[in-house]
């Protein structure tokens, strides 16, 4: 699904650069429920939008479902990212005047899927992170996991190969912390692809595969027995 | 563009700070205000001035003699002379496109002595022998009886047409006037017809104090021989009478043994050029107007495009969510654009309503005290109000543009981390 080859990427600081991602080989197979983690200052979030196409990369290659993600325009860019990509974010960023399910909507709303289907997708999947109820609700008459099951719901809507996930948890407790990842490994369950950062190791664990980030490069890759969230919740 | 969804963010996001929006709104309402005032005002002041042209043919010119300054075929400088009928003749002969050449001769004048007599009353007045073509250059109503024809002038019949105002100083109220004889310079002449003319400005009470009888009939009773002392001259519509006036006047001089450069012998009055000069007037008012107008329209558009500029800064990190889930950024940058022109042509829309009552108030007041001199109906026509409504639609855009731009300028990752 996502194969990276001696991936390269630096921020120019001035008149000095800082190399973040040092060749970076790495793929993810459909299906992958995989955990990057490292302290901060190690390349992971750059890693993470390199992959979202919300950055570009100096160097090496990147395919998605074998189409080459090279030399976006903003449009194509936009256009792939509606595609390909659904994002969940640490901060949940969702549109605060819209409704759970105008913001759930939206990413469809980008594919110009025709308003009565549209209403019918985001209440499907907002029924599907058990939120039908809350549907006219604004973001901010909801508690921080519902925003963040709103957000993974919004994610979802444009059916996206790949889910990537900055941080879910970050903002939350971690009672909450384990319904998302529940609904996380739920979804995984069905045969979507998930890449998610986190700096939390009882996260990670509950990934398929861990990938250890420091200074730009991978000193780790390995497969973990996943531990189900449901058993906290 | 005309989707639903489009149309209920857009009201989404201005309504969401009403005191903003309403602020914002109001520099282009008072500078959309402001020019349809001024241009109303404007054509109120050029309708008033035009009024006092009445219905006079403007494309004409009028004509008389002075002293010679210069000899001439053996003939002395200071010299009096007159133009004859014959040069009627000749004018109209030799000079083309002309519509109506009408000589005159004339008694008395403004501040002369008593001159028309009936029964005990007597006045002043001003005595024209005219053609019948005078009334389509200098318009009158004939409030009874007729005006000069052809066969007066052919009979040299001595009648008159009055004027209201003369009517008033030699009859009593009600008193039977056609048909009845008045006195001119101890002639009498039979009274066929009164006038009235329609004028706004202060001579309007001196216009109705003059009397019209025949040309011939005057040039035989006051004996004027063949002489004419004045001519009207009005040239055929699509042809200028300032153009033709040369040729007119060297004509005479020529015709009357006049030195080709005596620029003073024959003087001469063009309606027509003095028209001109208020038209140009007012196409130089109509420009400050919009000048003016405009000026202040800008500095609403301006408070616009600010506005948008801010809404786009505190919407930055929305804008890069809606980037990062794939919203095409001509697609943001039409959003911006749209709110832009939506709120420029409503606050628009509002001034040039608000400024249609405010001309409606005007013209309400103007009936209920009575004409202003120079002053009638302030209007703006629907050409003003489209062009308005495009000076908006061009400056909504245009208000918007930077903005949208600012936009989309900002890569969605750094917009996703501003806050």
């Amino acid at each position: 699904m996502i194969e990276i080859k001696d991936l390269h990427k630096s921020y120019k600081m001035g008149s000095n650069s800082l190399h973040v991602l040092k060749g970076i080989n790495f793929s993810v197979k459909e299906g992958e429920l995989v955990a990057i983690m490292g302290s901060s200052g190690s390349g992971k979030s750059t890693l993470l939008n390199i992959l979202g196409m919300l950055d570009e990369l100096d160097e090496g290659s990147y395919d998605l479902d074998g189409v080459p993600i090279k030399n976006l325009n903003e449009t194509k860019a936009a256009q792939y990212r509606n595609k390909f990509l659904g994002f969940v974010f640490q901060s949940f960023n969702l549109i605060n005047y819209k409704s759970a399910m105008e913001n759930v909507a939206l990413p469809l709303y980008y594919q110009k899927v025709g308003r009565k289907e549209r209403q019918e997708k985001a209440l499907k999947y907002l029924e599907q992170v058990g939120l039908k109820e809350w549907a006219t609700h604004l973001p901010n008459e909801l508690s921080g996991g519902q925003k963040q099951r709103v957000a993974i719901a919004r994610a979802m809507a444009a059916e996206p190969k790949v889910l990537l996930a900055d941080e879910p948890t970050g903002a939350l407790d971690s009672k909450t912390s384990y319904e998302v990842m529940d609904l996380i490994q739920k979804i995984n369950d069905q045969g979507n692809t998930i890449l998610l950062v986190t700096h939390e190791p009882d996260i990670a664990d509950m990934c398929k595969r861990i990938v250890h980030l420091k200074d730009g490069v991978i000193i780790e890759d390995k497969k973990v027995e996943q531990v189900r969230a449901s058993q906290y919740v | 563009m005309f989707n639903k969804d489009r149309w209920k963010e857009i009201l989404e996001v201005l309504t969401s700070n009403w005191f903003r929006t309403v602020l914002t709104a109001f520099g282009v309402f008072w500078g959309i205000l402001i020019l349809i005032i001024l241009l109303a005002a404007g054509k109120g002041l050029e309708n008033g001035i035009k009024s006092d042209f009445g219905d006079i043919a403007t494309n004409t010119m009028f004509m008389w003699t002075r002293n010679t300054t210069k000899p001439y075929k053996g003939l002395p400088k200071g010299r009096r002379f007159n133009f004859k009928v014959d040069d009627v003749q000749s004018i109209k002969d030799n000079i083309p496109n002309l519509r109506f050449v009408s000589p005159r001769n004339r008694l008395g004048g403004f501040g002369g002595g008593n001159n028309v007599v009936r029964g005990i009353n007597v006045g002043a007045y001003n005595v024209y022998g005219d053609y019948p073509e005078i009334i389509k250059q200098e318009p009158m109503a004939i409030t009874s009886g007729r005006f000069i024809n052809y066969s007066d002038i052919n009979e040299k019949k001595k009648i008159a047409i009055i004027g209201e105002g003369v009517k008033t100083g030699l009859y009593k109220k009600g008193e039977k006037v056609l048909g009845t004889y008045i006195k001119i310079q101890g002639i009498s002449f039979l009274v066929v017809g009164t006038y009235k003319k329609k004028s706004n400005d202060g001579d309007g009470e001196e216009a109705q104090k003059e009397i019209y009888v025949p040309f011939t009939a005057f040039s035989q009773a006051f004996n004027r021989g063949d002489n004419v002392g004045w001519m009207a001259i009005t040239a055929n519509d699509g042809s200028s009478i300032s153009n033709l006036k040369e040729r007119i006047v060297t004509l005479v001089k020529e015709n009357r043994k006049v030195h080709p450069e005596d620029k003073r012998a024959v003087g001469n009055f063009d309606l027509y050029e003095q028209y001109n000069r208020v038209e140009s007037l007012f196409g130089a008012m109509r420009f400050i107007a919009y000048f003016v107008g405009v000026l202040v329209l800008l500095s609403g558009i301006i408070g616009v495009s600010n506005i948008m500029l801010i809404v786009v800064k505190e919407r930055t990190k929305e804008i890069g969510i809606r980037r990062a889930l794939g919203e095409d950024p001509w697609s943001i940058k039409l959003q911006i654009l749209m709110e832009s022109i939506f709120l420029t042509i409503i606050s628009g829309m509002a001034g040039i309503t608000f400024g249609a009552l405010f001309i409606y108030g005007i013209n309400k007041m103007l009936d209920m005290n009575g004409p202003v001199d120079m002053f009638v109906n302030p209007s703006v026509s629907l050409g003003v109000v489209v062009a308005a409504l495009m000076i908006l639609i061009v400056s909504g855009l245009l208000a918007g543009f930077i903005p949208a731009q600012s936009a989309i300028k900002t890569k969605p990752i750094d917009a996703l981390r501003a806050e």
